[in-house]
């Protein structure tokens, strides 16, 4: 599979990255040679197969519960100490028409 | 008849499903220590976790496992003992991490069934599709500057079950039924407050139309819808939206779209255009949450009562269908009940607390759970009755002073002297002076005007200012006349 | 002997004998680092004074009998592990000025044994590269260069490029290091010092900045392969705070490092003889595997017949979680933020991300981004990780007959720093040999054991069970016996 580059832009404003067009041309040479590249595992035989997620070694891995209890929070100044633009107990945004 | 819009090709079917989203009862987060209280200080139960600092985990909370696996037993549905959080990708800025953690392709709970009942009695059975765990966003403030929007991240984190129904829906009545019945249910497990004004439940509701004998449309997500009102405001507005685009010749295409409260109308949300690529993958962070059954069939075993099996009990108790209905729509309402009933006559309690309790509650504007006269002090009043202490119209002369008082029934009757008179020979007395005083009456009546028995049973019971027993006061009336 | 040769074995010794104080060990540290780092730039924070406090508070209580485990040692940590108080940046333009309120685990745990921390170790961004050259605070320099060519500056591989530059130049005792696809062992190669990725699991990850979660492991680098057992055994242990951490007993890893080999069969994988690989890099694993045979150990051929899928496999799966776990990078919360007047919230965080991400990050977001998204899911990201189960599975069944496995931690030795930076797949291929081990999460040790014709380190791998970072150490130990590798890089402290 070969990328566009209106695939290229597309991918790029899902994930929130600003390219200008010569970045486009650039990240569709890139991505097109390392997706030629990973094409090979179309060859593997994956019939039957449960996929493998998570990282854990063990199979059978299984999640961990937390007692309900209240440890955490009552804390916004810490929250808020690296806020770029800080506005009294929140964070500020540009303003958001929905 | 089932319900359709008559649009200018013809009539409309309505196709409706609702997506629901109840905030967890727990103490603290679904995957952090942070609370979960509502109307805290701006940012003050956000724990790092909940901002989407860099290097946090989740950590799932054991409580609300709990509470979707009680929800889910409540809605007679399938528990799966396995399964497994994906992350739901997006951005917006209320959504710390850039990703929801959800669960996607394999929920805690699967298919179950809820019945309505619809006003003219008859019900329906609404399936449930699903039911997973998920996190809240936070929350942002557009109306707190003139450029700016301000987050809070409270909400941050806090445990939803998304509720999802099959589109089993026809009209706006069927949807307000089904999420009343949604929050009644959850209300009864204790597993969600349903308070629909701090936003502890709202809805997603799917509408597509169709023409009679189709199959189904282009559907429009309505998102967030805050209350059963709007729910059925939204299902209307948004289908004489979709017929006249219909009707226009032009095609219905699948969006997000917000209800305009103020207006009465949808509108269709910019803020969502990623909405069909979020990118769902397994959550690495978690692996897959497994439930041993034995913990599962405890749950079971110490599940309250539901509304169903409560109203069946109370017709069984000899209560009309409808107001077993009425009493068991809160909880709270059938509690109470059931502490004015207990061993006493229950339809006589059923008629007390439907009729006069109720009109009390309405005309004081008071809650069930914060009543102007307490169950006990109820129940005693209608011992008063049962012991002919009370004739009917003198308990409501009690009931009324119960309420201006708060006394219990016994104070009020011993007070004000309100004991039912049952000696014949006062009552006698009594007749005698009526007839007495009104002889050309008698006259008339003993003549064949018979009609007037009840003037003489109504000057009766004035002179004894209402206190007459008054099966006996008739009797003697009746006796008297016959002279 | 120069304080800054010590092992950090040799250091403790040193310590408990009272020949040397925690901060006379670390002023020399301090000293060789204000000289080295302008050039090596192994370190992107140098936390001096903190250093030296908790050298002396670390002096002070071993006065009064209080000795941890690493008590009063001098380590530098990784700038993708939180430390409270102390800037963090993951290498990233995007986090130049974060400073976390919290530490991460594994950093309390050294500090809860005694450790003194140096400062902030270099690293490429976001842990994503095999050269340590796409750091926003600069490339770092290996200590290491070619005999016949010693003006050409040579990468310290990546990512944890700044830990083992760091460890191998003498400015650190050991460092902490993570590994995604061979960011411990590669660099650990590459600078002629040991390095290890325990099981998946065994390191809690709650405070380290994550690269791609399925994958990510933490572990330490140094000289020596005990001294990597002393590092891990006080970084392990089971963290409630992370759901993938491993609730289980952390053994004595400097104990199995003496166990020997006899006795233990030693897996040689026979995909990992690549067609055209360097003729010193198959010479040294053949010397690796005859080591362990004299020292009573049985090689056996076994076959891992998914494992040349292993990198495209990881090149699917590291960018789709790097896409998501990167997604928090918005400049809303902490970080650079970049507007324009007039910018909406959308405009914000193309332009704060496009800012503050360096190309290859921005590239594998982009990738991760591609193959998770509607109509490529089942293509790539579903099928890579049925591959992962292979992969596995093929670990598994090779388990059955051997005790651990040995193959070359890299395909050559440290490049320039010039070189393979147009082609990224080029440099991908750096991580053929270590990337299995992240993909089935089993434990990754690297050990110097040679030096290639220009004088360059070469390492060996050792990859074992599940859990069982202990057979791990004892082959790892006899290797390090046996290659007696005691060449020197040019660049150090002390020399
Ligand atoms: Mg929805
Ligand atoms: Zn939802």
């Amino acid at each position: 599979m070969s990328l566009d580059t209106a695939t290229i832009r597309r991918i790029a404003s899902l994930a929130r990255i600003r390219l200008d067009e010569s970045e486009v041309q650039q990240a569709q040479a890139e991505i097109n040679g390392i997706l030629g590249w990973i094409e090979q595992l179309q060859e593997v035989d994956t019939e039957g197969v449960e996929p493998m997620a998570g990282g854990s070694p063990v199979a059978q891995a299984r999640a961990r519960l937390r007692p309900d209890v209240v440890n955490d929070g009552g804390q916004a100044d810490a929250i808020l100490a690296n806020a770029p633009d800080r506005q009294g107990e929140y964070f500020g945004v540009p303003k958001v028409v929905e | 008849m089932s319900y359709t819009i008559e649009g200018r090709t013809g009539p409309w079917e309505l196709v409706i499903g609702l997506e629901i989203h109840a905030q967890v009862i727990s103490e603290a987060k679904l995957f952090s220590g942070a609370a979960t209280e509502f109307g805290a200080e701006p940012n003050s139960q956000v724990s790092f976790i909940d901002a989407g600092f860099p290097g946090m985990l989740p950590v799932i909370n054991a409580e609300c496992v709990a509470q979707a696996v009680r929800t889910g037993l409540g809605l007679n549905a399938q528990v799966n003992l396995w399964s497994r959080f994906d992350r739901k990708n997006y951005f917006y800025a209320d959504l710390p991490q850039g990703f929801q953690i959800s669960q996607f392709a394999h929920p805690i709970i699967g298919e179950g069934a809820v019945e309505i009942t619809l006003a003219d009695g008859v019900t329906k059975t609404i399936g449930i599709t699903r039911l997973h765990l998920e996190q809240d966003a936070g929350k942002s403030l557009h109306d707190q500057h003139a450029t700016k929007s301000f987050i809070d991240l409270n909400r941050s984190g806090v445990a939803l079950m998304e509720i999802v129904s099959e589109p089993d829906m026809r009209s706006p009545e069927e949807a307000g039924a089904y999420l009343t019945k949604i929050r009644q249910i959850l209300r009864y497990l204790g597993t969600c407050d349903g308070n629909m004004d701090e936003g502890s439940m709202r809805a997603d509701v799917n509408v597509s139309v169709r023409k009679a004998g189709e199959g189904f449309r282009t559907r429009c997500e309505v998102k967030n819808v805050n209350s059963i009102r709007f729910v059925m405001q939204a299902v209307e507005a948004e289908a004489r939206r979709q017929i006249e685009v219909w009707e226009a010749g032009d095609e219905v295409f699948q969006e997000t779209r917000l209800f305009d409260t103020a207006r009465g109308i949808t509108r269709s949300m910019r803020s969502k255009e990623d909405a069909h690529d979020y990118r769902y993958f397994p959550e690495p962070d978690l692996p897959p949450l497994v439930l041993e059954s034995d913990w599962v069939e405890a749950l079971k075993a110490a599940l309250p009562e539901l509304p169903d099996v409560r109203r069946a009990r109370y017709v069984a108790m000899g209560l009309s269908p409808y107001d077993a209905h009425v009493l068991t729509l809160e909880k709270e309402t059938a509690v109470f009940f059931e502490t004015v009933a207990k061993g006493r006559d229950a339809k006589l309690a059923a008629n007390w607390v439907t009729g006069d309790f109720f009109a009390a509650l309405n005309r004081l504007k008071r809650d069930v759970a914060d009543p102007p006269v307490t169950a006990e002090n109820l129940g005693a009043l209608l011992d008063l009755i049962s012991d002919k202490t009370l004739s009917g119209s003198l308990a409501k002369q009690v009931f009324e002073a119960m309420l201006e008082t708060g006394k219990a029934p016994g104070e009020i009757v011993e007070e004000r002297g309100l004991k039912q008179v049952t000696d014949t020979g006062a009552i006698e007395a009594v007749v005698a002076q009526v007839m007495a005083a009104n002889a050309d009456k008698v006259a008339e009546y003993r003549s064949g005007k018979e009609k007037l028995f009840g003037f003489f049973v109504g000057q009766t019971m004035k002179a004894m200012q209402g206190k007459g027993n008054p099966a006996l006061v008739n009797e003697v009336v009746k006796t008297a006349l016959a002279g | 002997m120069h304080p800054t040769d010590f092992t950090l074995r040799g250091a403790l010794d040193a310590l408990t004998e009272g020949t040397i104080s925690s901060v006379e060990l670390t002023q020399a540290h301090l000293d060789g680092i204000a000289k080295l780092n302008p050039r090596l730039n192994a370190y992107v924070t140098v936390t001096a004074e903190k250093a030296l406090a908790a050298a002396r508070a670390s002096d002070e209580r071993r006065a009064a009998g209080q000795v941890g485990a690493l008590e009063g040692i001098p380590l530098a940590i990784k700038d993708l592990f939180c430390t409270a108080g102390t800037r963090t940046t993951a290498g990233s333009r995007i986090l130049d000025s974060f400073v976390p309120p919290y530490e991460s685990t594994v950093s309390q745990k050294l500090l809860d044994d005694g450790a003194v921390f140096l400062g902030k170790a270099n690293l490429d961004e976001f842990a994503m590269g095999s050269s340590n050259t796409t750091s926003a605070s600069g490339p770092v320099e290996n200590p290491w260069s070619r005999a016949n060519d010693p003006d050409t500056r040579l990468v310290p591989g990546g990512s944890s490029g700044g830990s083992a530059a760091a460890v191998a130049a003498r400015l650190a005792l050991g460092a902490t290091a993570t590994d995604t696809g061979g960011s411990i062992r590669q660099p650990a190669a590459f600078c002629g010092i040991a390095g290890i990725k325990p099981t998946y699991g065994r390191c809690s990850r709650f405070g380290i900045v994550a690269f791609a979660s399925s994958l990510d492991q933490a572990g330490p680098v140094a000289r020596t392969v005990e001294d990597c057992a002393i590092l891990l055994k006080s970084m392990a242990g089971f963290d409630p705070k992370d759901s993938t951490s491993a609730d289980l007993p952390v053994p004595d890893f400097a104990r199995a490092c003496e166990r020997g080999v006899k006795g233990l069969r030693i897996g040689v994988p026979k995909e990992y003889r690549l067609d055209g690989m360097a003729p010193e890099i198959v010479a040294l694993w053949e010397q690796g595997l005859q080591w362990l045979r004299d020292a009573g150990a049985e090689t056996v051929e076994i076959s891992l017949p998914h494992a040349k899928y292993a990198l495209p496999t990881y090149y699917i799966v590291a960018p789709a979680e790097a896409s998501s776990n990167l997604a928090r990078y918005d400049g809303v919360r902490f970080g650079t933020r970049v507007t324009e007047p007039g910018s909406d919230l959308r405009d914000l965080y193309e332009r704060t991300r496009a800012a503050g991400f360096g190309p290859e990050v921005r590239r594998r977001i982009m990738i991760g981004t591609y193959v998770l998204s509607a109509g490529y899911y089942d293509a790539y990201y579903l099928k890579a990780q049925k591959v992962r189960a292979l992969i596995r599975r093929d670990f598994e069944n090779a388990y059955a007959a051997v005790d651990a496995i040995v193959t070359p931690a890299t395909p050559s030795a440290a490049f320039g720093m010039n070189e393979k930076q147009d082609d990224p797949v080029a440099m991908y291929l750096n991580d053929i040999f270590t990337v299995t081990a992240n993909l089935a999460g089993l434990p990754g040790l690297a050990v110097p054991a040679g030096l290639d014709a220009q004088g360059l380190p070469l390492g060996l791998q050792v990859i074992g069970r599940a859990f069982d970072e202990e057979t791990v150490f004892a082959v790892g130990r006899t290797l390090e016996r046996a290659a007696d590798f005691t060449a020197l890089p040019r660049l150090r402290a002390g020399a």
